[in-house]
């Protein structure tokens, strides 16, 4: 059938050969970047580079340096926090505007605009206006005491123990239209019947909802929650924008520590170490996802 | 099989909507209490996602002592272009004293460039994984998935490196390079997706009257395919023109891309405070990734629906 057929059976690596060298890019960026990336980074955490990569090796020194460091203890702590809130709200808040926006109501295309425009921009504009919102001399504080509550405070990107709530409203501004819309397309997925014969039922909506929809988008739920959660660890820019990991460092994030480590404070084993626990921390996330997704696949 | 469930669901819904007799439910009436609470919390919803916007518009409008006097909500009383014409010529960076115009070129530089190449990279890509496996293409493609996961910062000194040794290290090429390395998992598997979704025969009949790789490709499945490309672009366009942590890590400060040199802007030390300039600013920033959104609408939707729903 194909052009070499006549020539009996030719080398196998020659076989579809032009397939093959339209791969190679794809093939060098699996197999050099990601993987022998990954691995590199990996190795070079148990050894103590500092403005070079070299190779001395150290043990597990750099964890261990690690988990001392104040710092790393306050980004882990801060990404729990926002991780733990972020995925609820998104999933409540987008499953919920999901569901108001399948009521078949009017200007639906008018509410999705408005509601995913956020996700277009950058974390870094998302950042810097939220800044200014919730700038206390100026922004939504003032503006309520001007209403005469004089003594309304509101300042999350001032106050140490509140600054990550601040990030994640940002966050959520910024992300809940992507939930919103994947959850819409799952709402849309439930067949039609299901809703009438619950109606004839006599289930109340809310009910329908919570015990019969919900379960039917489980694999919608999953993906988004993975979506969510591998976003979660990357935050970094919306950092970076609003706060620059202030005040002191009440909101640093470890995909900030990694960069500071890396780029300036030239101390590469450090940096190669936090990295390693994020790599982890994402694998705790993927694999039993990964798992689910494709062991049931097989199966099925 | 997750595929077809939408169609069915909106064929249903057709279906009894044509369907003669009393079926489906009552009309209601407009101003129910239930729409009420809907349209009241959608409304409300609305109010909160387009307030930063409105924010940013109206404070970019205003002059530095109606800032300070009047609250951030106001609109302006003294409407002024000043601080757009600050923000794009003259804000300062460092030494640099141009504005933001430096950085929307360097990101137009940018984001042309690897857009298009990480869109032909990956199409290709994409075709040979539909069209022409070959053994190990899926453990390849597998990797390169999984990879997508991966948190950037595992992965960036190691092609800081490789960068370096190559002489790109800082340059545009070497950001272009980066970009459609990250573009590459989800802009393959758009592709494969879409090359897969072609009916086979037309393949089956091009091989039959001799069309090689390139052929097909070129005469049969890219213009068979304008919408997906279209797709990728919207995708490709916003997501590197949003790009800050590659744009700081693989460039020198004068090749800086727009969000870099935005960040700098707003968050620099020293000086008195330019609210109105910094919202200007952060506005021009964010206005190519709108405009793509306004424009594409429905197809943006459908761009960020096949980069996040994996397969």
């Amino acid at each position: 059938m194909t052009g070499q057929a006549h020539a009996g059976r030719p080398n196998q690596l020659l076989r579809n050969l032009h397939s093959k060298i339209a791969s190679i890019p794809m093939i060098l960026t699996a197999v050099v970047i990601f993987l022998g990336g990954t691995l590199w980074t990996v190795f070079y955490s148990f050894t103590n580079s500092k403005l070079l990569p070299r190779m001395s090796f150290v043990g597990l020194d750099q964890y261990e340096r690690l988990w001392a460091a104040p710092r790393w203890l306050m980004s882990i702590q801060n990404l729990a926090i926002y991780g733990f809130f972020s995925l609820i709200f998104s999933l409540v808040i987008g499953f919920v505007l999901a569901a108001l926006m399948d009521q078949k109501i009017r200007f639906e295309n008018t509410f999705r605009t408005i509601f995913l425009y956020p996700f277009a921009l950058s974390f870094i504009v998302t950042g810097l206006v939220w800044q200014w919102v919730l700038n206390p001399e100026f922004g939504v504080q003032s503006v309520v005491r001007s209403l005469g509550w004089s003594s309304f405070t509101f300042d999350p990107l001032y106050n140490q123990s509140i600054v990550i709530y601040g990030i994640l409203i940002a966050a959520l501004w910024q992300g809940t239209g992507l939930v919103m819309c994947l959850m819409l397309a799952g709402l849309r997925g439930i067949d039609e019947d299901i809703w009438k014969a619950s109606r004839v039922d006599g289930i109340p909506m809310w009910k329908t909802y919570l015990f019969i929809i919900i379960p039917m988008m489980r694999a919608v739920f999953i993906t988004t929650l993975v979506i969510i959660a591998s976003g979660i660890v990357r935050v970094y820019d919306l950092v970076v924008a609003q706060t620059s990991g202030g005040p002191g460092i009440a909101s640093e994030v470890p995909a900030k520590y990694v960069y500071d480590y890396m780029f300036l404070a030239q101390n590469l084993g450090q940096g190669f170490a936090a990295s390693t626990m994020m790599l982890i921390t994402v694998a705790i996330i993927i694999v039993p996802w990964a798992y689910l997704e494709f062991g049931g696949r097989k199966r099925g | 099989m997750a595929d077809t469930i939408p169609l069915k669901g909106q064929a249903a819904h057709g279906a009894s909507r044509l369907a003669p007799g009393p079926q489906g439910r009552k009309p209601r009436p407009m101003f129910s209490s239930r729409n009420i609470m809907i349209y009241g919390a959608l409304i409300f919803a609305a109010a909160y996602y387009l307030l930063p916007l409105y924010v940013m518009i109206v404070t970019s409008l205003k002059g530095m002592p109606e800032i300070r006097l009047g609250n951030i909500f106001s609109p302006p009383v003294e409407i002024t272009f000043e601080p757009w014409v600050k923000a794009w010529a003259t804000a300062c960076t460092g030494l640099n004293c141009d504005g933001l115009s430096r950085g929307f070129w360097n990101s137009v530089r940018i984001t042309i460039p690897s857009t298009i190449m990480s869109i032909a990279i990956a199409s290709i890509n994409g075709y040979a994984l539909a069209n022409w496996r070959f053994k190990g293409a899926d453990l390849f493609f597998t990797i390169l998935i999984v990879g997508a996961f991966i948190p950037y910062q595992v992965m960036i000194y190691p092609i800081v490196i490789v960068l370096r040794e190559m002489g790109l290290y800082g340059s545009l090429t070497g950001l272009i390079i980066v970009h459609t390395i990250f573009g590459m998992p989800i802009l393959t598997l758009l592709f494969r997706n879409y090359f897969s979704s072609l009916p086979e025969e037309l393949f089956k009949a091009a091989r039959i009257d001799g069309a090689g790789f390139w052929t097909i490709y070129f005469k049969i499945m890219l213009p068979m395919s304008l919408p997906i490309f279209v797709v990728a672009m919207i995708l490709q366009i916003t997501g590197i023109w949003n790009d800050f942590l590659f744009g700081v890590v693989f460039t020198r400060p004068e090749y800086y891309p727009m969000t870099v040199q935005l960040n700098n802007i707003v968050n620099s030390v020293q000086g008195v405070k330019e609210y109105n300039v910094n919202m200007a600013a952060t506005i021009l920033t964010g206005a190519v990734p709108l405009i793509v959104y306004f424009v594409s609408g429905r197809l943006f939707v459908r761009g960020i629906a096949a980069g996040a729903v994996k397969g």
